[in-house]
């Protein structure tokens, strides 16, 4: 299965990569942007435990987005299941 | 240059080294400095601590700072080793990437961002010493003011507002940025960290992080001062009352 993870700075955060492409973006012309937020986006391959249910793999993906792939401090995270 | 030997036994520090870090000699180095002191390197894929008094975690760039600074070096085996020994009571001391891995690893509280300014930083600063009575900074004054390099592009430290105010009632707040004066002032804050925190330690007050660089201030013949020898003075000191 192909699982897509979204790594996000967490609201209240101060996010300086986010500021600075916000005020960017009106020098090239564009109007009426706001909280623009930079996070990660991680793409990867899961196979799961022969007979392992939904909740067991969401389960395996939970746990890997807390130990690793954010830190929970400043990060929020979410991801998708392609079966 | 050779350490001068007492009767007594030496004091042994161990020096990380993971993939990428680029102090390890440095602090290596640093310590060789002080009389009766060892140094060697303790390699990120074993577990053995080889019986050392004290841990240092040098500076660099572990894994590239790949994910987050320190995210991939706090799963490497060294580090369930520092743990235990930190859990036993043990000296820790993290600069810079260091300080970074203690943090992801749960050792130390809060997180190093990015610099507000986003841009690396590369200069000298005045670190106010806010709590002299640790093993990190018994050598050192209250207020004491230590002229030390910071390298860094991910200085930025940030806890939330509970914990800050836990972490200051228990005196883990141990180095500030501040002028040449010693007042803690926006203008000296090189990188937006919270209440222009540089330096902090555990509640039990054995492990210590900081982001600028004691090792690169420790000789008078070399460009840098010799404010960073107090913090490892700190720490020899404390490992030899221990040991007597």
């Amino acid at each position: 299965m192909n699982i897509h993870v979204y790594v996000t700075p967490k609201a209240g955060i101060l996010d300086p990569q986010g500021a600075t492409v916000e005020r960017a973006l009106p020098a090239l012309g564009f109007s009426g942007v706001s909280g623009v937020r930079i996070g990660k986006y991680i793409e990867l391959q899961l196979q799961p435990a022969d007979g392992a249910d939904p909740a067991a793999v969401r389960e395996q993906i939970d746990d890997m987005c807390r130990r690793l792939l954010s830190n929970p401090i400043i990060e929020d995270y979410r991801f998708e299941i392609d079966e | 240059m050779t350490a001068v030997r007492s009767d007594a036994s030496p004091v042994r520090f161990g020096v990380v080294v993971f993939p990428g870090s680029n102090t390890d000699a440095d602090c290596h180095h640093a310590l060789g400095t002080f009389p009766g002191v060892m140094a060697e390197y303790l390699w990120h894929k074993d577990t053995d601590l080889k019986g050392v008094d004290g841990v240092v975690l040098p500076g660099g760039f572990s894994y590239g700072d790949y994910l987050r600074c320190g995210a991939i070096a706090r799963f490497s085996p060294i580090m369930q080793s520092v743990a235990e020994f930190a859990a036993e009571g043990g000296l820790v001391m993290g600069i810079c990437n260091g300080f970074q891995t203690l943090c992801e690893a749960g050792l130390l509280p809060g997180v190093l961002i990015r610099n507000t300014g986003l841009q690396f930083i590369c200069r000298y600063v005045d670190l106010r010493v806010d709590n002299a009575a640790t093993p990190f900074t018994s050598a050192c004054a209250d207020g004491e003011l230590l002229r030390i390099v910071v390298k860094h592009n991910e200085g930025n430290y940030q806890v939330d507002p509970h914990t800050l105010e836990q972490m200051k009632a228990n005196g883990q707040v141990i180095l500030r940025y501040a002028d040449a004066r010693g007042q803690v002032t926006a203008q000296a804050n090189p990188n937006g960290a919270t209440e222009n925190i540089a330096g902090v330690c555990n509640q039990t007050h054995n492990v210590f992080g900081m982001m600028p660089h004691p090792e690169n201030s420790v000789e008078a013949a070399v460009a840098g001062g010799t404010s960073g020898r107090l913090l490892f003075q700190s720490m020899i000191d404390t490992l030899r009352e221990r040991a007597s």
